[in-house]
C-alpha cells in the first residue's frame, strides 16, 4: 500500500497540545463542551449495552468526536447532513439531546426515531440531521440529491454526507462524486478515515491510504488534515463550507482519525481485528482530540482544572439522569409497525 | 368540457407537463431523458420547455441518480425518476429498497421519500434477456413502496400525476407495448392515489380475468373475441399492485365463479399467484367451478431469436383458449 497519508496516519505523532490561536475562548469551550458530551453519551452507551440493557448493536466513535464538532460549527439547521451506521456524533454536534438518543437507543417512543429506528437509524431533521443508515455509502446519492434540491430551491444550503474509508469501495460513492460535480451540487463530502472497515485495516482494503485521491479523480477540491485536532477540522471545514454556500460546487474534506472502541459494541476488538493492536490503540489514546483540546486551553490560562472538572461533573450528572429518564419511558404502542409503512393510508 | 384526443405515450407527455406546470417542486431525471430513442413520445421537449435544470439527462448512474432523487424528496422536492428500461434500475436497487421504502418506517413516521420512479417495461424485437424484463412482483413485495401498473391512456396520465402527488415513494411501470392504444381524455382531475383500487375494466358472467399493466390489455382483447363467441367475460384491472387490494376481485369471482389471471411477469412467484392466493383466501369453500389458471412468462430470460421469443410472449389467442379450455368448450 501507498502511504499517502504520510505521519498523519502515524499514532505516534501528532500527540502534542494544538494550535489554537486563532480560535475564541467562548468557541473553544463550546467546542470541548460538545465533544466531551459526545464521549460521556457513548460511554454510557457502551455500558449499557455491556449490561444488556441495550438489545441492538452500537457503533461507538469516541476518539473521532472532533470531526462532527468541528464541521457542525458551520452547518445551519437548513443543511441537509445524512449520516451512517456510526453517526451518534454526528447528530449530537447538531442536537446535543441525548436524553433522546438515549431513548432510541433503548427502543422508546421518545427517541429522535419515535423507537423505530435504534443506533443505526436516527433522524433530526430540525436540526438538519435528515439520517443516518447502516447500509454502508447508502446516503450518499442521498445526500448529493438534497444538495442538488437545496440549488432548485434557490437556498445557500448544502449537503453534508459522513463516510469512512471503507465506503468509498462501494461504486455509488464514485457515481455520487461525479454526479455532483456535474451538477455543480452544493455538496460537502466527509471522508473520516479511521483506516479500519470493521475489523479489516485498509492496507488489506486499497492500494493507497489516501481517500482524497478519488476527489483528484473528480476534480473535486479537498483538504486533509488531522481528524483529531479540532481546530484545524473546523478551520478546513470553514474554508470549504464557504465555497460550498458560494456556489462554487461541491467539496472533500478527508479527516485522518482512530476509533477508540471496536466495530461495533463495547469491546477493544483486537482479537478480530487485522493489525488491531493493543498498543495501537493506547498510541492512539494519546492523541485523544479532547485531552489535546483541553490541554491546550489549560496551557493557555483558558480553561482551570476546576472548570474542567465542574464541567465532568456537570455532564456526568445530566447524563445520569436522562439515561434514568429513557430508562423509565415507554416502548411504541403495538400499532407502530404496520403505522408507518406509508405516509396514510386511507 | 374539452376533449383531448390521447395515445398512451402522449397521455404520459402530458401527465409531465401538467406537474411541471403546476408544482414547481417537481423536476425528472433520468438517462435519455432528451432523446426520443430512449423514451419515445412519453418526454418530448419537456427540456425545452422546462430547462435542463428542471428535466435532467444525467451520467450513466442509476444508482445516483435514483438515490438523488431519493434525497432530494426528502428535502421537500417532488422528483420523477426514469429508468426507459426496468433491467438497468436493478443497479439503484439499494435506493428503492433499502433507503425509499425504509425512512418512513425506520424513523417513526417522520421522512417522507415521496419520490416516483418511472420504470419502462421496453421488451419484444429479438432483444434478449436483459431488455426485457417485467419486474413489478418484486416491487410489491417490498412494504413501503407503491406499484402502479396503468394499462389504459387515462390512467397513463391520471395515475403517473397522483403517484408524483403522493407523499411516499411510489413505483409508476409502463410498458412500450401499450404506447399505440387511443383515446379520448376529459381534463385532468387530481387522483389521490391511496384510494386507487382495482377496477372492473369489462363487465361479465362466465368468467373473471384479472390482469394488470400490458397483461390487462390482453385481456380485454381476449374478452372482445370470446364475445364474439357468446363467452361474457368480466375482466379486472388492477392497476395498483401494493399496497394490494383484493375486494373488488373477490366479489367479480363470487359472481363469476371462475378465475383466470394473466400476467407480464415469470409464472413461479411472480403476482398472479398473489392475486389467486389473496382471492382464495376471501372466497367461500366450494365457490369455484373450476381450479383457478394463471397464464404468464416460462420461467426462463427472454429469448432473442424470433421464433422461441414468438411462443414466449402471451398473445390474445393463448387466453381465448385457456378460458374455452376452463369452461370445456369446443376450442
Amino acid at each position: 500500500m501507498k502511504n499517502q497519508l504520510k505521519e498523519l496516519s502515524n499514532p505516534e505523532k501528532f500527540q502534542s497540545p494544538i494550535d489554537i490561536s486563532d480560535v475564541n475562548v467562548d468557541v473553544l469551550m463550546l467546542m470541548l463542551e460538545s465533544m466531551t458530551t459526545i464521549r460521556k453519551t457513548e460511554q454510557q452507551l457502551a455500558l449499557g449495552r455491556k449490561s444488556g440493557l441495550i438489545g441492538g448493536p452500537v457503533h461507538l466513535g469516541a476518539g473521532q468526536e472532533a470531526i462532527a464538532v468541528g464541521i457542525s460549527q458551520y452547518l445551519q439547521c437548513t443543511d441537509r447532513v445524512f449520516g451512517a451506521h456510526r453517526s451518534h456524533s454526528h447528530l449530537l454536534a447538531l442536537n446535543p439531546d441525548f436524553y433522546r438518543l438515549f431513548a432510541e437507543v433503548l427502543g422508546k417512543e421518545t427517541g429522535f426515531s419515535k423507537g423505530m429506528g435504534g443506533s443505526m437509524h436516527l433522524f433530526d431533521q430540525l436540526s438538519g440531521f435528515y439520517g443516518s443508515v447502516p447500509i454502508v455509502a447508502g446516503t450518499v446519492s442521498l445526500a448529493v440529491g438534497a444538495a442538488m434540491a437545496a440549488k432548485l430551491q434557490k437556498t445557500s444550503d448544502i449537503g453534508v454526507v459522513y463516510i469512512g474509508d471503507g465506503a468509498v469501495e462501494e461504486g455509488i460513492v464514485h457515481e455520487s462524486f461525479n454526479l455532483a460535480k456535474i451538477q455543480n451540487a452544493p455538496m460537502l463530502f466527509v471522508i473520516e478515515n479511521n483506516l479500519f472497515a470493521s475489523h479489516m485495516h485498509i492496507s488489506l482494503r486499497q492500494p493507497s491510504d489516501m481517500i482524497s485521491r478519488f476527489a483528484e479523480a473528480n476534480d473535486i477540491p479537498y483538504e486533509l488534515v488531522d481528524g483529531n485536532d479540532v481546530v484545524a477540522v473546523s478551520q478546513a471545514a470553514k474554508r470549504l463550507v464557504d465555497d460550498i454556500r458560494s456556489g462554487k460546487g461541491p467539496r472533500l474534506l478527508e479527516l485522518v482519525t482512530y476509533r477508540f472502541y471496536g466495530h461495533v459494541d463495547w469491546r477493544d476488538d483486537v482479537d478480530v481485528g487485522v493489525k488491531r493492536s493493543l498498543d495501537d490503540i493506547e498510541n492512539w489514546k494519546a492523541r485523544d482530540p479532547i485531552v489535546r483540546l483541553s490541554k491546550s486551553m489549560t496551557e493557555s490560562g483558558y480553561l482551570s482544572k476546576h472548570q474542567e472538572s465542574a464541567l465532568n461533573q456537570r455532564l456526568d450528572k445530566e447524563i445520569d439522569k436522562a439515561w434514568n429518564r429513557a430508562m423509565s419511558d415507554p416502548y411504541p404502542s403495538a400499532d407502530a409497525t404496520l403505522k408507518y409503512v406509508y405516509s396514510e393510508e386511507k | 368540457m374539452a376533449i383531448d384526443k390521447h395515445n398512451y405515450g402522449t397521455a404520459i407527455l402530458s401527465a409531465f407537463e401538467y406537474l411541471l406546470e403546476n408544482y414547481p417542486e417537481v423536476f425528472v431525471i433520468g438517462q435519455g431523458l432528451w432523446s426520443p430513442w430512449y423514451v419515445g413520445n412519453t418526454m418530448t421537449d419537456l427540456e425545452k420547455k422546462f430547462g435542463v435544470d428542471r428535466v435532467i439527462d444525467t451520467p450513466v448512474s442509476e444508482s445516483a441518480c435514483t438515490g438523488a432523487a431519493v434525497g432530494a424528496s426528502l428535502a421537500g422536492m417532488r422528483p420523477i425518476v426514469v429508468h426507459p428500461r426496468m433491467d438497468f434500475m436493478l443497479y439503484a436497487m439499494d435506493a428503492i429498497v433499502n433507503q425509499a421504502a425504509k425512512w418512513s418506517h425506520m424513523l417513526g413516521g417522520q421522512a417522507h421519500p415521496g419520490v416516483t420512479i418511472r420504470s419502462i417495461i421496453n421488451r419484444g424485437g429479438e432483444q434478449g434477456a436483459q431488455h426485457s424484463q417485467a419486474l413489478h412482483a418484486w416491487f410489491a413485495h417490498v412494504p413501503g413502496l407503491r406499484v402502479v401498473m396503468p394499462s389504459t391512456v387515462a390512467d397513463a396520465r391520471d395515475l403517473l400525476i397522483a403517484s408524483v402527488l403522493c407523499k411516499d415513494p411510489v413505483i409508476y411501470i409502463d410498458d412500450r407495448w401499450l404506447y399505440d392504444q387511443e383515446d379520448e381524455l376529459p381534463p385532468i382531475v387530481e387522483l389521490d392515489l391511496t384510494i386507487q383500487r382495482p377496477v372492473i375494466s369489462l363487465m361479465g358472467s362466465d368468467i373473471t380475468i384479472v390482469a394488470s399493466g400490458h397483461a390487462s390489455l390482453l385481456a380485454r382483447e381476449a374478452a372482445d373475441k370470446l364475445e364474439n363467441e357468446d363467452i361474457s367475460v368480466e375482466v379486472v384491472d388492477v392497476r395498483v399492485l401494493n399496497p394490494f387490494y383484493a375486494e373488488k376481485i373477490v366479489e367479480s369471482v363470487k359472481k363469476t365463479k371462475n378465475l383466470l389471471v394473466v400476467d407480464s411477469g415469470w409464472t413461479s412467484g411472480g403476482f398472479s399467484a398473489e392475486i389467486i392466493a389473496k382471492v382464495v383466501e376471501q372466497l367461500p369453500v366450494d365457490c369455484l367451478n373450476n381450479p383457478p389458471i394463471r397464464i404468464a412468462l416460462p420461467d426462463a430470460p427472454a429469448p432473442t431469436s424470433r421464433v422461441l421469443e414468438k411462443s414466449y410472449y402471451t398473445s390474445t389467442s393463448d387466453i381465448v383458449l385457456a378460458v374455452k379450455k376452463m369452461l370445456k368448450l369446443k376450442l
